[in-house]
């Protein structure tokens, strides 16, 4: 106190210029409030269009995952994995994770889990790839949309949150909303690598054939980007996946659900089931679309 | 004969303001201190140069030279800032340099084909889909497509590896889809930008004898790109030596063995084996006293020396008798080639 006081003295101009630097705050908060506000009002028309949109989408996929028996989504799933991997071991590793999920009485939970993490990756990819290819063609906006690339994955995820619920309320598709926010990046950057890294030599070959910019991208790019697409896919999925806990907070249906109660009840057996599903699923949904690179 | 790729006045520089440097190169300059004045670079200039039809013409020169820069102006890959290359489509001569996208893409497509030096083969796709690539571009139905690539795998030899993956293939074989990529279009031009020179020496010369035999029955207008003068001499009818961005001496092999028009000509061709270049008419002397049976004046001096059996040999055109050739004429041609 006494040291504090004597410095103080010694610099008052150090202190003036700190009171006028904490007494003249910059609106941030303030800021993206009356943002959120603005848009709110006025843009509700289209959160409401995006809303619908998803709850179809959501709906639908749901619907698929639990209207037939368990066991022959498990029997879909392992089948899906043969068309994909052409391994056995691979197939029977994949429906035997689906079984213990179906032991450990989680399937309804996981079928939601599912259906965020597929209604993620349709949007993810509809919406990353176009941009991934863009991005590819024009260099200067890829600089620009790099520092929100970056932005969108190092902004702590519950952030997210506050505006999904703002103008989506509490559900599946605030849930939604967030996962896409925090996985787009990664299809976007996968895509625009690949696109972006195919060799010279190639596109001179197809231009010197007399292709047009629609061939060259259907027929050169896309081919030679494809590996590092799925890439992109596989990673959409795990990111996702990842997600589900942080969905579960504004109200997502799934796997993070009993997590979460987990948390709060301090409840360890639930907890750790519910954690080894998520892993479980992870691990095959991993495994089943896992691709060879070239 | 009439032309088919007319080259006029071409120079091409590579960098943001390339009109800046014409005035320098105008002088003469060369490269280094065309980088140093203006940060421009210069790849070729003022070359002109005519092709005629179904004629071989080689661009030959060192390593930088400017060969594959002057060759891509033909099919708009590279841009003359000065000049232009005119394409000759029947009595219509169509301006490569000027043309729109969709001109271009026509020429592309229907008159101008090339080859690659690293193949430029896509490698997820099988060898005859590699073949149909262009066809395919133009919007040619699948059934003829089908037809015409086996047609043209039957011509380089690879029916049998129609659906194989191009890089189960060894790089003679990558590059003989190449050569029938190339030809399937029915392009009256061919651009070959050393095709063969990353091949052994024993593919590259068993595919150069290929092409030679090709050319024979299919008379394509070509332009070859190629450092090798043997390979040049080989193949081309005419030849036309880069350096620093600049024709340096066009003319036949011979006019160019013969008679060099610089020193780095020069320093070219004697490396040169001379038993590939020279002919009758190049080791006769004035006739004198009886001679064997003649010989036209163009055979090569390799079959000249096979026919000598110790006594004079005739060189005669239209019944005419032009000189003789001697065992000790041929020596001493062979020890001072260029005369
Ligand atoms: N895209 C480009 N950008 C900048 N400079 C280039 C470009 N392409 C070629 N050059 C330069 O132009 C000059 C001529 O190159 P070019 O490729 O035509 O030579 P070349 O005779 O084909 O040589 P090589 O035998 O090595 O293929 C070289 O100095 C090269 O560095
Ligand atoms: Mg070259």
């Amino acid at each position: 106190m006494q040291a504090e006081r004597a410095t103080a003295r010694a610099t008052p101009q150090l202190v003036t210029t700190v009171d006028w630097l904490t007494g003249t705050k910059i609106p941030v908060g303030a800021t993206a409030s009356r943002i959120f506000d603005w848009l709110q009002v006025n843009g509700a028309w289209v959160f409401d269009a995006i809303s619908d949109a998803m709850d179809a989408l959501i709906g639908w996929l749901l619907w698929a995952f639990q209207t037939p028996h368990p066991l022959i989504v498990v029997v879909v799933f392992a089948a899906l994995t043969w068309l994909l991997q052409r391994r056995l071991s691979t197939c029977i590793l994949v429906a035997a994770a689906f079984l213990f999920v179906l032991n450990q009485g989680y399937w309804e939970e996981t079928t939601e889990s599912l259906t965020l993490v597929l209604a993620s990756c349709l949007v993810c990819m509809a919406v990353g790839v176009p941009i991934g290819i863009a991005a590819a063609h024009r260099p200067t906006l890829y600089a620009w949309m790099r520092p929100v690339l970056d932005l969108m994955q190092t902004l702590p995820t519950f952030v997210y949150l506050i505006p999904a619920i703002v103008f989506f309320g509490i559900g599946m598709v605030p849930g939604l909303l967030a996962t896409v926010i925090f996985v787009l990046p990664a299809p976007i950057r996968l895509t625009h690598l690949g696109i972006s890294s195919t060799p010279a030599a190639l596109m001179e070959a197809a231009e010197a054939f007399g292709a047009t910019d629609r061939q060259r991208l259907w027929k050169v790019e896309l081919p030679y980007a494809f590996p590092q697409i799925m890439a992109g896919l596989n990673q959409t999925i795990m990111l996702s996946l990842s997600m589900v806990v942080i969905a579960a907070l504004v109200g997502a249906d799934g796997l993070g659900v009993p997590v979460v109660r987990a948390l709060n009840q301090v409840n360890t057996a639930l907890g750790f089931e519910a954690g080894l599903v998520i892993v479980v699923v992870a691990v095959a949904l991993d495994r089943m679309l896992r691709v060879e690179q070239r | 004969m009439s032309d088919v790729v007319t080259f006029d006045r071409v120079s091409i520089v590579f960098g943001d303001r390339p009109t800046d440097a014409l005035p320098l190169m105008d002088a003469g300059a060369n490269r280094a201190e065309v980088a140093e004045a203006t940060g421009q670079i210069l790849g070729v200039h003022d070359c002109s140069l005519t092709v005629h039809e179904g004629e071989m013409v080689v661009l030959m020169g060192l390593s930088g030279s400017g060969k594959s820069t002057l060759l891509r102006a033909v099919n708009g890959l590279a841009h003359p800032v000065r000049g232009e290359v005119r394409v000759h489509d029947g009595d219509e001569a169509i301006s490569v340099t000027h043309a729109d996208a969709r001109t271009l893409r026509r020429l592309r497509r229907n008159r101008i084909a090339m080859v690659f030096q690293q193949f430029g083969l896509l490698p997820w796709r099988s060898v005859a889909e590699n073949v149909g690539l262009g066809l395919e571009f133009e919007g040619i139905q699948w059934r003829e497509r089908d037809e015409r690539v086996r047609h043209q795998l039957e011509i380089v030899g690879l029916a049998d590896r129609a659906d194989a993956r191009v890089a189960e293939l060894s790089g003679g074989m990558q590059q003989r889809v190449g050569l029938a990529r190339a030809f399937a279009t029915e392009a009256p031009i061919l651009l070959m930008d050393e095709p063969f020179s990353a091949l052994d020496p024993l593919i590259r010369t068993r595919l150069q004898d290929e092409l030679c035999v090709l050319q024979r029955q299919l008379r394509r207008t070509v332009i070859f790109v190629s450092h090798d003068l043997d390979e040049a001499f080989k193949l081309g009818d005419r030849i036309a030596i880069m350096d620093g961005g600049r024709i340096v001496q066009q003319g036949t092999p011979r006019d160019i063995f013969t008679r060099p028009a610089s020193d780095y000509v020069a320093d070219f061709v004697a490396q040169m084996n001379p038993l590939g270049v020279l002919c009758a008419r190049d080791v006769m002397t004035p006739p004198d006293g009886p001679a064997d049976g003649a010989v036209p004046p163009d055979l090569p001096l390799a079959e000249v020396m096979n026919r000598l059996r110790g006594r004079p040999l005739a060189v005669a055109e239209d019944g005419r008798v032009l000189g003789h050739v001697t065992e000790r004429a041929v020596l001493a041609r062979l020890a001072a080639p260029r005369g």
